[in-house]
C-alpha cells in the first residue's frame, strides 16, 4: 500500500525527505570516499583529507592495484586472484542454475511421495552457518584430489548453491498453470520435452533472478575461498584481502581502495544493470511461499 | 490441485533429481554428521578419530577466547538486529510516503549488499583509521582535540564491526519491509483515514502491527546473519586487537586452520550450527505448514 500523504510541502514532508536524503549520504561516503582515494597519490592523501577531491585525479593506483601490487611476496597484483575468480564463478554459476532449474521442474509439476519433504530438507541448507561443511569438505577435497584447486572450489560452490537454486526455480514453477502440462503430456509429450519446450521458455525472469544471486554470491564469497583456495587459486575476495593486510613500509591506501573497486566493480555493475532482479533474488530467499 | 503425475515413466523425474539431491543431502546432512563426529574426537592438528566424549565442548567451555567470543556476539548481534530493523523499517515507512525518487533512493540504500564484505571492510578500515582518516578529517574541520581510535581499541572495536554491519544490512532489511508494506491493504487505511486518525496514529496502531509475518521473517534472517558474521570481522580487525573481536566464526575458523585445535574448532562449528537451527527449524517448519 502506499499511505495517502499531502502531496504539498509541508513540514512533515520536508523532514521526511531530510531523514532520506541523510541517510542516502550516510550509505554513498564510503563509496564516495572509496573513489576520491583511490584517484589521489599518498601526498594528496596526507595533504587533503578523506572528503576532499583529489587536487589532481590520476589512475596510478587502480594500474598498481592491478598488476603490481604486492599480496605478501607475490607482486602481481589483483589480476591472476581476478582471473582466478572468473575461472571459478562461470562454470559454478552455469552448473548451479541448470541444476536447481531441473530439481525445481521436478519438484513442482513432477511430485512424487517424499518430495515435499525433501524440498523442506532442503532449505536447511540455504541457512546453515558454513563453518559446519569447512572440515569435513577439506578432507573430502583432499581425498578427489582436487584440495587446493579451483576445482575443488567449483564443486564446493555448486553443492552450496543447490538448495538456494532450487528454491528459486521450484517456488517459481509452482506458479505456472498445472494445465500447460497435463495438455501437453495428452499430445505425448515426454517429460524432457515439456521442460525444453514449454516451461524452459517461460523461465527467463528467474532465470536471470537466479544467475545474478549466484553470480553476486559466489564472487563475493570469502569463507570458502580462504579455507580451500591454494597458492595459485585464490579468488579475489582473498587477494584483496591480503593485499589490504600487506604490510609494506608505506601504508598505500590509494591502492587498496583502488583494489577494493576493482573487487567490487563486477557485482556493482550487475546490480545498476539488473537491480530490479537482484533485490527479488534476496527477498525470494528471505521470505518464502 | 496435485501436480500431474507420470505415469509412463514414473521413474525418471526421481532419477533426474536424484544426482543434485545425493551431492546436497551429503553437503548438507553428512558433513554435519561428520563435523559433529570430529567435535567428539581427539583431533588436534590432524583429523585423530578416537573417541573422547565431549571433552572438546568442555575444553570449549572453559577458553577465555571462546567466552570473548560468545560477549561480543552479544554485543555484536544486538546492534546489529536491532540497528538494522530500526533503520531498515524507517527508511522502509519513509519511502511509502509517495516519494518521487523511490527508485533511485532505494538503489542507493542496497547497494552495499551487492559489495562483498570484504570491500567494504577494507573502505571502513581506511575510514575508521586513526591516522589519516576520520580522525584526521574532523581535526581539519577544527575540532584539533578529536580522537578516534576505536577500530584499535580492545574494547571498542567491536562496535566500529557492528556499526558497518548495519551500513551493509539496512538496505536489505527496508527491501523486505517495503515490500511487506506494499502487501498490505489499502482499504484498512482508508477507512481509518475516513474516521479522523492521523498518519503517524494509523501507523502506529495498523500498519506496523500487521506486519508482524514480515517482522519475524526478517528477525530471521537477520538474526542468523549475524551468528554467521565472518568476512567483515576478517576484514575490517582480523578478530585483534589480539582477539578481543573474535565471533564464534573467526574463533572456529582461528582453531581449526592457524591453531591446530580441529576438535575445538568443530565444536565450536557444531555450537554455531545449533544456534542457528534454533532460530530457523521453527520458522521453515511454520512457513512450510502454512502453505499447504
Amino acid at each position: 500500500m502506499s499511505a495517502a500523504a499531502p502531496r504539498r510541502l509541508t513540514v512533515q514532508r520536508l523532514l521526511v525527505w531530510g531523514t532520506l536524503l541523510v541517510f542516502a549520504a550516510w550509505f554513498l561516503t564510503p563509496l564516495y570516499v572509496m573513489v576520491v582515494t583511490s584517484l589521489k597519490d599518498m601526498d594528496q592523501i596526507r595533504s587533503g583529507s578523506l572528503m576532499s577531491l583529489p587536487t589532481s585525479p590520476g589512475l596510478a593506483s587502480w594500474f598498481k592495484a592491478w598488476d603490481q601490487a604486492c599480496t605478501g611476496v607475490d607482486c602481481r597484483g589483483l589480476k591472476p586472484f581476478f582471473v582466478n575468480s572468473l575461472l571459478m564463478v562461470v562454470p559454478a554459476v552455469a552448473v548451479s542454475t541448470l541444476l536447481g532449474s531441473v530439481n525445481g521442474y521436478v519438484l513442482s509439476k513432477w511430485r512424487f511421495r517424499g518430495s515435499e519433504t525433501m524440498f523442506a530438507m532442503l532449505l536447511f541448507g540455504v541457512f546453515m552457518p558454513m563453518q559446519v561443511v569447512l572440515l569435513p569438505m577439506s578432507q573430502v577435497l583432499g581425498w578427489l584430489g582436487i584440495a587446493s584447486s579451483i576445482w575443488g572450489l567449483i564443486l564446493v560452490h555448486i553443492m552450496a548453491g543447490i538448495p538456494s537454486t532450487t528454491l528459486f526455480f521450484r517456488n517459481y514453477y509452482v506458479g505456472l498453470p498445472d494445465e500447460l502440462i497435463k495438455a501437453a503430456k495428452l499430445d505425448g509429450a515426454g517429460f524432457w520435452l515439456i521442460f525444453r519446450r514449454i516451461v524452459l521458455p517461460l523461465s527467463t525472469p528467474i532465470l536471470v533472478v537466479t544467475l545474478i544471486w549466484q553470480f553476486t554470491n559466489i564472487w563475493n564469497d570469502f569463507l570458502y575461498g580462504v579455507v580451500f583456495s591454494g597458492a595459485d587459486s585464490k579468488p579475489i575476495t582473498v587477494g584483496l584481502n591480503n593485499l589490504s593486510n600487506t604490510t609494506s613500509s608505506v601504508k598505500e591506501y590509494n591502492v587498496d581502495m583502488a583494489a577494493a573497486l576493482i573487487a567490487a566493480l563486477p557485482t556493482l555493475f550487475v546490480y545498476v544493470v539488473a537491480g530490479k532482479y537482484f533485490v527479488r533474488g534476496l527477498t525470494a530467499g528471505a521470505v518464502k511461499g | 490441485m496435485a501436480a500431474p503425475s507420470s505415469a509412463s515413466t514414473p521413474w525418471l523425474p526421481k532419477l533426474v533429481v536424484a544426482p543434485s539431491f545425493v551431492l546436497a543431502f551429503f553437503f548438507i546432512y553428512g558433513l554435519i554428521a561428520w563435523n559433529g563426529y570430529l567435535s567428539v574426537s581427539a583431533s588436534r592438528l590432524l583429523p585423530n578419530y578416537d573417541f573422547v566424549g565431549l571433552r572438546q565442548y568442555g575444553l570449549l567451555l572453559e577458553s577465555d577466547r571462546f567466552h570473548v567470543a560468545l560477549t561480543n556476539m552479544a554485543i555484536f548481534g544486538s546492534l546489529f538486529i536491532a540497528g538494522s530493523m530500526g533503520i531498515g523499517l524507517l527508511l522502509a515507512i519513509l519511502l511509502d510516503q509517495k516519494i518521487r525518487a523511490e527508485g533511485v533512493l532505494r538503489t542507493v540504500y542496497l547497494y552495499p549488499m551487492a559489495i562483498s564484505f570484504i570491500v567494504t571492510g577494507t573502505a571502513w578500515k581506511w575510514i575508521l583509521n586513526p591516522g589519516l582518516g576520520l580522525e584526521h578529517l574532523m581535526r581539519q574541520w577544527g575540532f584539533a582535540d578529536f580522537t578516534f581510535g576505536w577500530l584499535i581499541d580492545p574494547d571498542k572495536a567491536i562496535y566500529c564491526i557492528a556499526l558497518a554491519g548495519v551500513w551493509q544490512s539496512a538496505g536489505f532489511v527496508m527491501a523486505l519491509f517495503l515490500a511487506g508494506l506494499r502487501g498490505i491493504d489499502d482499504s484498512i487505511i482508508k477507512a481509518a483515514q475516513v474516521d479522523g486518525a492521523s498518519l503517524p496514529r494509523i501507523y502506529l496502531r495498523i500498519i506496523i502491527p500487521s506486519l508482524r509475518p514480515v517482522f519475524f521473517s526478517t528477525l530471521m534472517v537477520v538474526s542468523h546473519l549475524a551468528i554467521k558474521a565472518f568476512d567483515l570481522v576478517i576484514a575490517l580487525t582480523a578478530g585483534g586487537p589480539g582477539y578481543a573481536t573474535d565471533l564464534p566464526a573467526t574463533f572456529m575458523y582461528a582453531m581449526s586452520f592457524s591453531r591446530g585445535q580441529i576438535g575445538l574448532g568443530a565444536a565450536s562449528a557444531t555450537v554455531m550450527l545449533a544456534a542457528v537451527a534454533a532460530i530457523v527449524v521453527p520458522y521453515l517448519y511454520s512457513e512450510l505448514r502454512t502453505r499447504k
